[in-house]
Order: structure tokens, then sequence, then C-alpha cells
């Protein structure tokens, strides 16, 4: 389903939308819209064959856990649209961008604004942590490293059913921390999984800091390819770049796109926080207030008219 | 009594072969978990995932999202305990109709601690969504594969294989005990390889005066609580479990919580592990060094009545002797 809005000018909005979420909350994963806006704007506008939402724009409250006591219970699945044949699955593999992800939502008409609001608001599913029922999520990624993994079953099971849809994982670079990322990928190698393909949002940032002073990773490329994946590497913020990567031909292997991101793109002012990065909270209220004026100057809007305390 | 070589292997290939949904998942165990014949035969339905448990728990989910129904064939202690995470999160949580058959249940491997399943029931009975069911013998082994297949949801599975007795005639059906006696003065409630050992040692408790009522358990979660408290209050002296597993967590503390939550004042004697690791051995050794055979049942059965039986080592059943390598058992593992 394609926008009418260009990707570019949806990349934009998510980033203008998490720095307004942040500053009003005094905090957000603000980082991850930085690197990761293209990226999942391209998905959502262009890169994913996805149908029109089967959910209400404005996300239902949360209707419990699944359990045979529950059978009304559904996922956030329908967000992407609807579980046919033809369309493809995103699995979004660090739930953590779930903030990134709602915006991307809002801005492709998937979700109302409204939905933003609800984000870590008790008794709905519009969860800090991308749960299953979260719009946008289809399954639980909140532990890193089981997206992937995930994603080759189900591909495995569509290509055996005769599904022309896609399967496609959101993953982060973090994830290749985790033995199970391995197992996966030498997996869908082994077993000719082609319907099966990821972005990597490689912004070399984690939870501690940058990745290199928490756990060494070498050539990710390298190591991927030697596992048995295609692997292309763009630029995360060149959107033609992006286009001719994922339409790499990967017969018999999943693809892996590693987009090659930074942590601050289009909000430079973030730099004076590095390396701490994943959770954007501010020290203060003059550093808020500092980063509100600073980072909407660069966005080219309007600072968020905060309440007075 | 009739033994039976690697039931599972044809009860699994019979069944499967009729659904096509289902698909057999192996994790380089493939002739020790008895489906290297499958593998063979119908190489379409059946999915290599190597020795990467962590991903095939996960990969799992994902077919099961797709509509098919996985049969997880490993060691028991490989399906939870390192990709316990992936079991949360990939299978039971979203009620996945992934299968997950463990082979070598508690000390029926001589492999020692890592490949011994020792806390299993006490781990899959507390997850969500999670039905629980164990085999005692070939009939049920035979029976477990289709009935496995029904639940709604994922199923964990505690799985004979090799040369298995036969002591039942009727198929396992989830959720219905089997009362095997119904004597008056002491409840005993056993499950997989400890039955055939409370059977062994009920005929002699029978011709030393004590009246057993026997229960033997196929389905341990969801536990038939309201059915164990009304045969515990059938019984004179008191209740007791034998299970091949540590005591907490297991049957014993199963019966414990319902008998509790009741109110039904009845002593309790739970054999088994006793709050420890067992070690590598033969299953006969093993049983007898952690006081989970027949003897030890007799014993327990002493102290709850008071009264000794004289019963022996001589006075029980014959004891089986499993070779190492056998032509049903292609390696010691």
């Amino acid at each position: 389903m394609r926008n009418e809005k260009s990707t570019e000018a949806i990349a934009h909005a998510i980033r203008s939308r998490v720095f307004e979420h942040t500053i009003r909350n005094n905090g957000g994963y603000l980082s991850q819209a930085c690197s990761a806006a293209e990226q999942l704007a391209f998905l959502y506008n262009e890169g994913l064959n996805l149908g029109p939402s089967t959910m209400p724009m404005i996300p239902p409250p949360f209707t419990g856990v699944p359990s045979a006591q529950n059978p009304d219970y559904v996922t956030g699945a329908g967000y992407n649209g609807p579980f046919d044949a033809v369309h493809d699955r995103l699995f979004i593999a660090p739930a953590h961008y779930a903030l990134v992800a709602y915006a991307c939502l809002i801005e492709v008409g998937r979700m109302a604004p409204e939905g933003l609001e609800m984000f870590n608001k008790d008794g709905t599913s519009v969860e800090m942590i991308g749960a299953e029922h979260s719009p946008g999520m289809e399954v639980h990624n909140g532990t890193l490293g089981i997206g992937f993994s995930t994603a080759a079953g189900l591909a495995w099971g569509r290509k055996r059913l005769g599904h022309t849809g896609r399967v496609c994982v959101f993953m982060s670079d973090g994830e290749v921390q985790e033995g199970q990322t391995w197992e996966a990928v030498q997996a869908a190698a082994h077993h000719g999984i082609d319907n099966l393909w990821a972005i990597m949002d490689v912004n070399r940032q984690q939870c501690d800091g940058a990745m290199d002073d928490v756990m060494t990773v070498g050539d990710i490329a390298t190591k991927l390819r030697d596992f048995g994946a295609v692997v292309a590497e763009v630029d995360a913020h060149d959107l033609p770049a992006m286009r001719a990567a994922a339409a790499i031909p990967h017969p018999g292997r999943p693809l892996i796109v590693l987009a090659h991101s930074r942590p601050t793109q289009g909000m430079e002012s973030l730099m004076s926080r590095f390396p701490r990065l994943h959770y954007v909270r501010f020290k203060s209220d003059e550093e808020r207030a500092r980063m509100n004026v600073e980072i909407a100057a660069e966005l080219g809007i309007a600072p968020v008219k905060l309440e007075a305390h | 009594m009739q033994m039976v070589n690697r039931p599972y292997a044809a009860a699994f290939e019979a069944y499967a072969t009729q659904h096509p949904e289902v698909l057999c998942l192996s994790a380089d165990l493939t002739s020790s978990c008895e489906i290297d014949g499958f593998r063979d035969r119908h190489p379409d339905q059946f999915l290599s995932l190597g020795m990467a448990e962590q991903n095939m728990l996960s990969f799992a989910g994902g077919l099961g999202l797709a509509g098919f129904r996985p049969f997880l064939h490993s060691f028991g202690v490989f399906l939870y305990r390192r990709p316990y995470d992936q079991l949360m999160a990939s299978i039971a949580y979203p009620r996945r109709r992934v299968r997950l058959m463990g082979f070598l249940p508690g000390v029926t491997t001589p492999g020692g601690m890592t490949h011994q399943a020792i806390e299993d029931i006490s781990v899959m009975r507390t997850i969500p969504n999670m039905t629980v069911l164990e085999a005692g013998d070939a009939t049920e082994v035979e029976s477990i594969v289709a009935e496995a297949d029904t639940v709604d949801g994922p199923v964990y599975c505690r799985i004979l294989r090799g040369a298995v007795p036969r002591l039942f005639d009727t198929p396992l059906k989830i959720g219905q005990m089997r009362v095997l006696s119904e004597g008056d003065d002491v409840l005993v409630v056993t499950a997989g390889i400890t039955t055939e050992e409370a059977i062994r040692a009920r005929g002699a408790l029978s011709r030393a005066g004590v009246s057993v009522r026997h229960l033997h358990l196929n389905t341990l979660k969801p536990f038939d609580a309201a059915q164990i408290v009304a045969h515990a209050s059938s019984v004179r002296h008191g209740v007791i479990t034998l299970e091949n597993h540590l005591v907490a967590g297991g049957i014993g503390s199963m019966v414990a919580e319902a008998l509790a939550e009741a109110g039904l004042p009845r002593r309790l004697i739970r054999l088994g592990l006793q709050d420890t690791y067992a070690h590598g051995g033969s299953r006969p050794y093993l049983m007898r060094h952690y006081g989970m055979d027949a003897l030890s049942l007799v014993r327990a059965v002493e102290r709850l009545t008071g009264q000794t039986t004289g019963i022996d080592e001589a006075a029980l059943e014959g004891v089986r002797i499993d070779a190492v390598h056998s032509l049903v058992k292609a390696e010691a593992l």
C-alpha cells in the first residue's frame, strides 16, 4: 500500500513526532528515531507489500494475554495489513524501537495520532516495549535475538504453503551479540529460506553505550556472509541506496541489508550526550529547554510548547 | 510383561504421514529420538535444525504462526533448559501448537547432570498455556502422539524410548488418570517409569496385608486436583508420591498443593530426587541410589503405616536391566 507522502517526508515526520513526544514526556527512545527513520519509512511506504490495516485507527485497550479463556485475543499484526497469501509480514525485532514504529504507523496512516498519547499508559496496548498485542507488532521480540528465528520459521512455512508474501525483519546491530542470531542465519541459509530478508539498523549503539566499548563484534557483513546470508551495506539515510539493496536477488539465501546509521542523524545536538543515547532522559530543565529549541531548529519545526511547572 | 521395541517410531510415522501440517523437527538427535526412519522415508516432512535449540524453538514458533504443528524431538532437557526464553516468548505465550517431545526424562539417561531432565515438570507446569503429559508405557507412548496433537496450544511430553513395557491396553486420554488399584490403606501416585516400580511393589505389599490405592498420572497439567483429593480422602494412612523428578515442583508438590487447598489433613511422603542432582549410571542403579524404586516405596509405606512388611528385594518382581547397546537403542545415549 503506497502512501501519498514521499518516504523522505515520512522519515522526517517520524523524527519530528518522536522528538515532540520525547520533549513532552521528558524522555524517550529518541536516537532510535534518528538512526531508523528512513528504514521504517522505507519498509512501510514502499519496501513491503502490506495490505491496508485491519485494525481501528485508535488502538483498542489491552484485552488480556493469550489464553484458552481469551478467545478474542488479537495481536498487533493487523496494523501491518491482513495475514493472507500475498502480503508481506514485518517483525520489529528490537521491541524498544516501538515508539519509532508507532510514529511510523501514524505517518503512513495506519494509526491515529491519539494512539501515541496512549504510549506507556496503564491499560493500553501501546506499550513502551512493543508487545505482541501492540500496534504493528506481530510477535514478542522483547528479548533481543529471537526475531530472525521466528521469521525464518514463518517464512519456511509460507514457502511450503505457496504464499507469495515474504517475511521481513527489522533488526538492530546489538542482536549480533546474541548467539541465537547466528543460529538463525545458518538455519535460514541451510534450508534455502529466500522469502526472508532483513534490514539491520547498524547504529553501533547499545544500552551501555557504544558497541565497541561494550562488546566488539567485528565485521558484521563478513560474519553474516560466512553464515550463509546475502549481505548488502548501505548508508541508512540514503534512500536510493536502500531501494537498490532491497532489490538484490538472493535465491536460496536470506538477504540482510546492513543500514549503517548515525544515532544523531537530523538531531546533531544530541551528540552532546554521546555515548549515552540508548534512552534519552534530560538531565535538567535547562537541558530539556535547550534541546527543545536546538533540535526543533534542526528539524525545521517549532519548539514544543511546554507547560509551565 | 510384553516389551515393545521403539513404540514412538512407529506411532509417530503412522500419525504424521496422515497429517501434512505436522512437521518433524530434530536437533541432531534423530536416531536417539527414534525418528531416523521417518527422516529417511519422509524427508519432505522432516526439518533438521542442527545443534541449535534456541533457534529451533523460535523457528517452531514461526512455523506455528504459519499454521503448522511442529513436533520437536530432542532429549527433554534440551527443549527447555537452554532455550527457556525462546520457549516462553516464541511458543508458550502465543499458544503455538508446538509439540515438544522430550526423550530420556529424569534418570532414564546414563548421561548425567547435563542430560537428565530432573526439573522439567516443575518448569513446564508453571508456564501459562502449557500442557504437560508423561507416557508411562508403550501404549501411552503410542497414543501420546495423536493425543498431544489435539491440544490447541503447546504441549510438553515426557517420552520413553527403546524397549518399553506394555502395562495398559487403553490409550492415553488427556485429563484421565488411571486407577490401577483401589485399596484403602495408602494412596500411591506415580507417573512414567515409576508406575512400573509401584506395580512391582504392589504385589508384595498386598501379600504383606497392605491395601494400596494406586493412581497413574499421564496428564500433569492440567492437574486433576479434585480426583487426587477424593482418592486421598478414601485411604487410612496417607499418600506417597513417587516420581522420576525432583520432589520440589513435580508430582509431590502438585499433590501437596491439592491436599492443602482442599484442607484435607493427610500425611504425605514425596519420593524422588530430594533437592539433589543425579549422576550418570544405569536406570536401576540410579533409581535405587536416589530412592525412587520399588523397595524405596515399600519402605515409605512402612513409615506411613508404622508396620514392617518384611519385604526385601527378593520379594519384589524382577528388575528389568536394559543392555547399554542393543538393536533398539543405537547408541548408549
